[in-house]
């Protein structure tokens, strides 16, 4: 399952690769992929797991950028 | 400028003034007070860094201890520590305005690249109950009628039902000229209507218009990436570490082999830390890749990928499908062959009056190619035999038009031609009066578009098709297209394809050019699939990795010449940056690079670099 969110203000390349990689390794992700010129995380997740991902990786953007706001898309 | 960026301008600006004065001072008053000098040095740091210092200590706390904040406190700090306050502020001060400078402009491609994408219709004026009510696009039902008015853009895609007017397709296809559309024709959401009011019967949702489709296409187009970023990722990922344990045995593994002060390799260790940050490779070569995709997509050519973007660059072997590709797909007069004696304009007019009646394509043609009315009265007894022709009784006499079973059966003496394309004889009674060559017109721009592929440096160039051999080879032969084949079904060109990726090297790329209408297969297979004419061919935009929006061949050109550019600007980059910084390393652990040479090492590099890759976003449509 596809899920797409906006990560708002996101601006260093670095934090971008760290988010995208820090999702990459939940539980249920098969696939996370960053792109910071559209400030957008795309991910693909079990449908099982997919209820609870939004809280991990909100939890993860604050760890890394805690600027940034995540919205679900 | 965003607030965020604003607050950080503010602060450096500030910052940067108490700095100049603290340097000052201590220029002025030789023997100043030590204790003095440092607060105010100080005091420009943490209104400068604060924010950095703060972020490094948070970060600790989640165990990120390579972490750019953390490694520019322990830098700054570690410069403090040694004495060397100029330096301290001035790695902090440059470090932020590189953070300031590059969060400026991904903001700024990111805007420029959205407007070059401006194409997303804000409402649509829909008539319900004969009143026109503005609605959001998503609300508009298939079958219901729409107003659009002179200045507005199509909301979405339908038919003209009522007026007719110019439509400005520019931010589509990067055509300039105006396209004219009258009633009964489709029109396409994206477009700007220029001149009439028009009445559209809109016959797909919102969700699957061209203009929604392109937008997702274009949005989604920066995650899938290139090998140049997979690369890039990975090197920073080691990059760093290393960096910064070199930087550690720096500091303490020469002062206690070779014994004296540590201050100096502090100094050296603490130049490593500046220079430890990967930015300028991190973030310039998305962006040259997303300024790529972002100017191709300005010139009506629409990539799904920087991976697509770069491996254009790395194409060998183009193979093409004839119609709607090389061709228009659409069939004209394209020469009449009278019979001594008889006028070309009397070989035309017989045979378009015969069949004026005919459905048939070739009819079509005919009557186009005569350009005035027919006037029907003077014919009777029309009669048409499917795979033949017409005959009809015109003025009295009896016309014929058909091929040369036509012609045979009526017991008419002539001379099969050898001609490619198909052929219409036109007889009166039973004289022969000649024949008309209908063909499928080679597109005006497609012997550039050889050539200029040719000149890109293209090994092999194949073209395709399941026309017949003689009409392949006239078109192949009026190109300059060297291998051929044709009479192949869609299976055979997969065949084809499959057969032409054992000639190519192991690095080059096969591009597939086809106009999307029946060779998806082919399109998946090659290593890039390009959809000619994507302005309104849904399946060429779902099939393809990169898209055309114009019927132009010579487009393909221009996208390869994008990608070159662009694999240029990031090969520049990676090299420029990585090179940079392994010098100034290699200085500064002999000590020759003092800490203001590793703050251009980091800071200097990246806003080169970054300028850099913005020159990937020009191109000329």
């Amino acid at each position: 399952m596809r899920k797409t969110y906006i990560l708002e203000e996101l601006d260093c390349a670095h934090c971008a690769g760290e988010i995208e990689a820090a999702v990459g390794k939940l539980e249920g992700v098969k696939s996370s992929t960053v792109t910071l010129l559209t400030q957008k995380l795309v991910i693909d997740v079990e449908e099982a797991k997919a209820a609870g991902i939004t809280k991990e990786i909100k939890k993860i953007v604050k760890k890394f950028e805690p600027d940034v706001e995540v919205i679900e898309k | 400028m965003s607030k965020k960026l604003k607050r950080l301008l503010k602060r450096i600006v500030t910052g940067a003034l108490i700095y100049l004065v603290a340097i000052l001072i201590s220029n002025i008053i030789p023997d100043l007070n030590e204790n003095i000098e440092l607060v105010l040095f100080l005091i420009a740091y943490f209104v400068i860094g604060g924010s950095i210092v703060k972020a490094a200590v948070k970060n600790i706390g989640h165990g990120q201890i390579f972490d750019e904040n953390f490694l520019m406190s322990i830098a700054t700090v570690g410069a403090f520590l040694i004495g060397e306050y100029p330096e301290a502020v001035a790695v902090m001060l440059f470090y932020q305005v590189g953070e300031w400078f590059q969060s400026y402009a991904v903001g700024k491609s990111r805007k420029s690249i959205a407007e070059l994408m401006d194409i997303r219709p804000d409402y649509a004026n829909v008539l319900r109950g004969g009143e026109a009510e503005e609605v959001s696009p998503e609300e508009v039902a298939i079958g219901e009628t729409i107003l659009i008015k002179p200045g507005e853009r199509i909301p979405l895609d339908g038919v003209v039902i009522k007026g007719s007017s110019s439509l400005d397709t520019m931010a589509l296809t990067g055509e300039s000229v105006p396209r004219d559309v009258a009633e009964g024709e489709e029109v396409i959401s994206g477009c700007v209507n220029l001149s009439g009011v028009l009445e559209v019967k809109v016959n797909k949702n919102y969700g699957e218009s061209t203009v929604a489709k392109i937008l997702e296409l274009v949005e989604n187009a920066g995650s899938k990436k290139s090998e140049a970023e997979h690369f890039i990722t990975k090197f920073a990922r080691y990059y760093t570490p290393v960096v910064v344990i070199c930087a550690v045995l720096l500091a303490f593994i020469p002062p206690l082999l070779l014994g004296g002060g540590f201050t100096i390799w502090i100094y050296r260790a603490l130049s490593f830390l500046v220079i430890s940050c990967p930015c300028a490779l991190v973030i310039s070569i998305p962006l040259s890749f997303f300024g790529g995709l972002g100017g191709a997509s300005r010139a009506g050519i629409l990539v799904k990928g920087s991976n697509y973007l770069e491996a254009l660059s790395d194409a060998e072997i183009v193979v093409m499908d004839k119609t709607g590709t090389l061709t228009k797909g659409t069939f004209a007069v394209t020469k009449l062959v009278p019979e001594m004696g008889v006028a070309e304009g009397a070989l035309l007019e017989t045979a378009a009056y015969a069949e004026s009646y005919s459905n048939h394509p070739i009819s079509k043609s005919l009557l186009a190619a005569y350009h005035k009315d027919v006037d029907k009265s003077l014919l009777s007894e029309v009669e048409e035999v499917a795979g033949h022709g017409v005959s009809a009784l015109l003025n009295g006499s009896r016309v014929y038009a058909g091929n040369t079973k036509w012609m045979e059966r009526q017991d008419i003496q002539m001379k099969e031609p050898d001609e490619a394309g198909t052929i219409i004889h036109v007889a009166r009674e039973k004289e022969y009066l000649g024949y008309i060559v209908i063909a499928d017109e080679i597109k005006s721009d497609a012997k550039l578009a050889i050539e200029g592929l040719k000149a890109v440096g293209m090994k092999h160039i194949v073209m395709l098709t399941g026309d017949q051999k003689k009409t392949a080879a006239n078109v192949a032969g009026a190109l300059g297209i060297e291998e051929v084949h044709a009479e192949l079904l869609p299976k055979d060109k997969v065949d084809q394809v499959e057969r032409l990726f054992q000639s190519k090297s192991e690095k080059g790329r096969l591009i597939f050019v086809g106009d999307g209408m029946n060779d998806a297969p082919v399109l998946a297979r090659a290593d890039i699939g390009i959809a000619m004419g994507g302005l309104g061919s849904d399946a060429a935009i779902e099939a393809a990795d990169v898209v055309i929006m114009t019927d132009e061949p010579s487009k393909i050109v221009k996208a390869i010449q994008i990608s070159k550019r662009t694999l240029v600007i990031v090969k520049q980059n990676i090299v420029f940056a990585i090179g940079v910084k392994i010098l100034i390393l290699l200085l500064a652990a002999v000590g020759i690079a003092t800490m203001w040479a590793a703050v251009f090492a980091d800071v200097g590099v990246a806003v080169i670099a970054i300028l850099n890759a913005m020159r990937a976003m020009r191109v000329k449509a």
